[in-house]
């Protein structure tokens, strides 16, 4: 299927300037994403996922952030528009859920308040009772009980998970062409996970709504994603569909990643694998692949592999793209092996 | 789902609470306030009372007969048990009280809070008279040092590392450190006597003649509210940059509001509830440094009125001024915490 | 269970008020977080907790803890009441009983360093270090994961996996005998939480601690828990070790959250029979009497919702002894 993308990002850098020196949080991201779709990110805590999200929408913090690269959504370039165009955006064609859901309502208001502020942003005919039940009814599609008796409490009212749901219910009240969600129902319980992931397809299927989901879930990322991408030290290491990362992953870390899921069924005791080894310094990034000091198969005299950044390129029979300098077949194999 | 629910009918009662919750607060807060007003009037008249010196032999000079302190003794209540000295006093202050009888009785009306022989008047009138040149200067530097304090703060943190916030840092630093009656000098010094940009202050009150009122009270308003301003301005510029960082704050970016209306309804809000607690307790501590500020722009404040109290040992004017000040740091207490309440709901419903 | 009992929490009532009505009275509903719940845990072992959200577990937490005290109720610590203590013994409780809190940013005042965040309990209990402080917090952050370069640095410069590690290393520094940890790995990604779970348990083998540890993935309570308490809508409505729980679920409500859980592997989804749960999440202001789970469930007759179940020995075959069920009609019962 060819069309062109809702959101292509292309070559985004985002450097912060702290007392320490340069944190180059996200390195030469390109991705995009299609209308419907869904794309998900994966990868080591600190590896810029939420930096690349805020960055979509131009909110990372404007005097220690610098950004470059391009963002494209609908054609035009976020990056260079001006403020009123972004205030356009935020909100009604690009939402955002936070990470953390305990900190992203204003302590201050109700949260009705809040998710009528949201709405009537982008309504500005709108009277406040319509509004208002525009935002029960939305309330009440995310689960949460009894909504016209806890509308106007305060958000410290409310348990994690709910406050959570209040958060996606601001976002989603507007139905806008791109959600970005940054680890949406980490707070969640299963059931109300489950819940709240259906709520999102079924406004994807309804109008066509592009999803870009944040998780540490792999189970989420299995049932909700067609598109995965997997970053490691601020780098895509791989870009692949859910079910190739699952059945043939094709870089190491992608690799080690899985192999640190635990299952169910499995009996349980002793202790998880990991990855050996600590996620590279942002403030002074290794001169090859970022993820050399920690990999298993770089000793196997791969001197590429501390010298040059390998670039993402396409796997040999399949649909991956992988950022590794090993043999792309021998990669295949080795890693099919070692998983078993 | 029924109808009923969704009318706006409905929500009312559901506000109205939220505003009960509120108001039971404040309630519960100025009620707390006046126990509190019991207590230090109670405190304040015992401490005076217990003084060793005869409150009585204070009432008239040197060459003073005993008869007459005897007399003056009785018309006071002096001879009374203490806590029927106290009973009396606060009956004073709602009632009114006589002192002594027949010709010589001296009638105070309520408010009532003591006689003064040295000055003969009633304490209430002295204060009357002497309480709105202090209520002027205080309110007048207060509103002008928050709004000073508060406005640069925020323009410094809005233009973070820029040139308007290097200059304020670089003001607020000198501010901070200079004591109020060097720079109260100073400025009379260099405006009225060097410059001669205005007349020596002759304080008249505002309704008499307004000219008169603000060219006595412009100095000392803004020596007053340049010097505190500076605290205020550091204490705004670093809230509103720690309050930017708040994950809320950027989802109210995030839902596409104007920057204005982040800032008043996301980062203001959160920035100034520290400075509301402490604009309080500064606010009492204004009260007290009104004394040094009348004393050199020369103002017939309350200020002087209780230094004057204390070198002629004129007790009931002393107990009266120190009741008065106690009861408006009471009140600028209770004040902030009612305003701490309105702005966070967290404090209220606790 | 043989090891003897560290911490116990007996008739557990946490409420909290919502809404009043007239000036002077009452609240007038209140919100039952957590509603009458007996808890164990011995020394040396982890118990795990699950449920719906909004169920009261971090309310538990806190009550355990001693953050907050109970409405009514009891909180044994090596068999000593500490259920109001304050003032200092409260302080000096907290070198006992530490917590990782559910939410990594608010928890830590964005005005101190890291360093400072870390050494913050060693500060209010005048505790100095052997080797002095510096040292001793930088060895904390090595243990969690963390660049001990990045002492100087600020909460908000960190990611969300990063500021979670913060408030492990800092719930570490006093070497307290129980860790309450709220969702303490949700936030970290798989291979972070392997470690920091491995750290957890390697930290319990060498030094015996006991960990209550709420999570919402249920996978990450199998690996660690010695026994399950599941909860729903302030009680616990299942106690059992984690094989039978997993395999057997005995309660309605177990076995629908089991069937919820994602898993990594694309194709499986369609296999599994997920049970979705009909109807509202019942509010905590005014629980139903009878079950709490009767709205909700397939299983629900006449009497689950006129009689509340007691919490009592699950009877059934494939579950040990000492697995308890609240439900009129557990599952797999004989
Ligand atoms: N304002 C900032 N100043 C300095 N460094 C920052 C700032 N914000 C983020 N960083 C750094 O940038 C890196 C990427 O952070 P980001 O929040 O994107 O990680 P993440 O992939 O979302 O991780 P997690 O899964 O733990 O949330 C981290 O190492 C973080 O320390
Ligand atoms: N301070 C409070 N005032 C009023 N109600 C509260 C307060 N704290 C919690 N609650 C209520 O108590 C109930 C239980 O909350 P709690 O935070 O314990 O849930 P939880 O099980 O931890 O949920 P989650 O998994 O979503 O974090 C919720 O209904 C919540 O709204
Ligand atoms: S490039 Fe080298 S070091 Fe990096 S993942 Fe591939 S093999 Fe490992
Ligand atoms: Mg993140
Ligand atoms: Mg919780």
């Amino acid at each position: 299927m060819e069309s062109t993308p809702l959101l292509s990002v292309n070559n985004l850098s985002v450097e912060f300037s702290t007392p320490d020196g340069i944190v180059h949080a996200v390195n030469d991201v390109s991705f995009s994403i299609e209308a419907g779709k869904t794309l998900g990110i994966v990868g080591e805590s600190g590896s810029g996922k939420s930096v690349t999200a805020s960055s979509i929408l131009k909110l990372n913090s404007g005097v220690t952030a610098s950004t470059s690269g391009s963002i494209l959504f609908k054609g035009d370039n976020i990056l260079g528009a001006d403020d009123k165009k972004i205030r356009q955006l935020r909100g009604s064609e690009i939402a955002m859920i936070f990470q953390d859901p305990l900190s992203a309502l204003n302590p201050y208001y109700t949260v009705g308040h809040q998710i009528i502020e949201a709405y009537k942003v982008h309504h500005r005919g709108v009277k406040k009772p319509e509004a208002r039940k525009v935002a029960l009814e939305m309330l009440r599609r995310v689960g949460i009980p009894n909504p016209e008796a806890r509308i106007d409490e305060f958000p410290h009212q409310f348990s994690g998970g709910m406050r959570q749901r209040i958060v996606i219910a601001t976002a989603l009240i507007n139905s806008p062409k791109l959600l970005i969600a940054d680890e949406p129902t980490t707070a969640l319980d299963v059931t109300v996970q489950a819940q709240i992931l259906d709520l999102m397809k079924d406004i994807q299927k309804e109008n066509g709504m592009a999803i870009i989901l944040i998780t540490h879930d792999l189970g989420v990322v299995a049932e909700t994603c067609d598109d995965v991408a997997v970053m490691y030290g601020g780098r895509i290491v791989e870009k692949t569909s859910v079910n190739e990362l699952f059945t043939t992953p094709t870089h190491p870390y992608s690799f080690g990643l899985l192999g640190a899921v635990r299952s169910l069924d499995k009996s349980a005791r002793g202790s998880l694998r990991t990855i050996a080894g600590a996620p590279p310094s942002l403030l002074h990034l290794p001169s090859g692949c970022s993820f050399m000091p920690r990999c298993v198969f770089a000793n196997d005299g791969h001197s590429k592999c501390s010298s040059i950044v390998p670039e993402l390129e396409l796997v040999p029979s399949t649909h991956s793209l992988s950022a590794c300098h090993l043999r792309k077949d021998a990669l295949l194999k080795l890693t099919t092996k070692d998983l078993l | 789902m029924s109808a009923a629910v969704d009318t706006p009918f409905f929500y009312f009662p559901v506000a109205r609470l939220l505003r009960i919750a509120l108001t039971r607060f404040i309630v519960r807060r100025i009620f707390f306030a006046l126990v509190l007003l019991a207590a230090v009037s109670l405190f304040t008249y015992l401490l005076f009372a217990l003084l060793p010196t005869d409150p009585a032999a204070l009432t008239c000079g040197k060459n003073c007969k005993p008869e007459l302190i005897a007399a003056n003794r009785v018309r006071l209540g002096y001879d009374k048990p203490i806590y029927e000295q106290y009973w009396q006093f606060v009956r004073g202050i709602f009632a009114g009280r006589t002192y002594g009888s027949g010709d010589i009785a001296f009638k105070c009306p309520a408010p009532s809070l003591g006689y003064s022989f040295n000055q003969h008047e009633c304490v209430s009138t002295l204060i009357g008279k002497t309480f709105p040149v202090t209520a002027y200067l205080s309110l007048g530097s207060f509103v002008l040092w928050m709004l000073l304090g508060v406005g640069t703060g925020i323009i410094a943190a809005l233009h973070r590392g820029k040139w308007q916030d290097r200059l304020t840092s670089l003001v607020t630093s000198i501010g901070v450190s200079l004591p109020t009656f060097y720079v109260g000098l100073l400025v009379l010094f260099s405006v009225v006597i060097w410059l001669q940009w205005l007349p020596f202050p002759h304080y008249a009150s505002p309704t008499d003649n307004l000219h008169d009122f603000l060219t006595a009270m412009i100095l000392p308003w803004i020596t007053l509210a340049v010097l505190s301003a500076a605290s205020y301005t550091r204490l705004t510029r670093n809230g509103v940059l720690e309050a930017m960082n708040e994950d809320f704050v950027r989802f109210g970016v995030a839902k596409g509001l104007k920057n204005r209306t982040v800032m008043r309804k996301y980062v203001l809000r959160a920035a100034l509830i520290p400075i509301v607690t402490i604009a309080g307790l500064d606010f009492a501590a204004l009260l007290g440094g009104a004394i040094v500020t009348e004393s050199v722009f020369s103002l017939p404040g309350m200020g002087r009125l209780a230094i004057r109290s204390v070198t002629d040992s004129d007790l009931p004017v002393l107990v009266g001024t120190t009741l008065v000040a106690a009861v408006f740091i009471v009140m600028a207490n209770a004040i902030v915490d009612i305003i701490y309440g309105v702005l966070d709901p967290r404090v209220r419903l606790k | 269970m043989s090891s003897e009992v560290l911490l116990e929490g007996k008739n557990l009532v946490k409420h909290f008020p919502h809404g009043t009505k007239g000036l002077m009275s009452k609240p007038d509903g209140l919100v039952q977080a957590v509603d009458g719940l007996n808890i164990v845990l011995r020394k040396g072992q982890t118990l795990g907790i699950v449920g719906e959200s909004g169920c009261g577990k971090s309310t538990l937490a806190r009550v355990l803890a001693r953050l907050i005290e109970p409405t009514s109720g009891s909180i044994f610590l090596e068999g000593q009441d500490i259920t109001h203590v304050g003032g200092k013994d409260l302080q000096l409780l907290r070198r006992d009983i530490q917590m990782i809190f559910q939410d990594p940013f608010s928890s830590l005042n964005p005005r101190h360093s890291v360093g400072e965040i870390i050494a913050s309990p060693l500060r209010i209990q005048k505790i100095v270090p052997k080797g002095g402080e510096k040292p001793r917090v930088q060895e904390l952050m090595d243990l969690v994961g963390l660049n001990p370069e990045h002492y100087n640095r600020y909460p908000h410069e960190f990611s969300g996996g990063q500021r979670q590690r913060i408030g492990i290393a800092r719930a570490l520094a006093l070497n307290p005998k129980v860790i309450v940890a709220d969702e303490p790995v949700s936030a970290l990604d798989v291979s972070i939480q392997a470690q920091i779970l491995n750290l957890l348990e390697q930290l319990q083998h060498d030094l015996g601690l006991s960990y209550v540890f709420i999570a919402h993935d249920l996978s990450v309570v199998r690996h660690i828990a010695d026994e399950v308490a599941v909860m729903y809508l302030g009680k616990i409505v299942e106690l059992a070790q984690p094989a039978g729980l997993y395999s057997s679920p005995a309660h309605p409500y177990s076995k629908a959250l089991l069937s919820a859980v994602p898993l990594a592997e694309p194709r499986s989804t369609h296999m599994r029979g997920r049970i979705v749960l009909e109807g509202d999440v019942p509010s905590p202001i005014n629980p139903p009497i009878g079950c709490r789970f009767a709205a909700r469930c397939w299983k629900a007759q006449d009497i689950c919702r006129a009689q509340e179940p007691p919490l009592g020995p699950a009877k059934s075959l494939l579950k040990p002894e000492d697995s308890l069920v609240a439900c009129h009609f557990p599952e797999n019962s004989n």
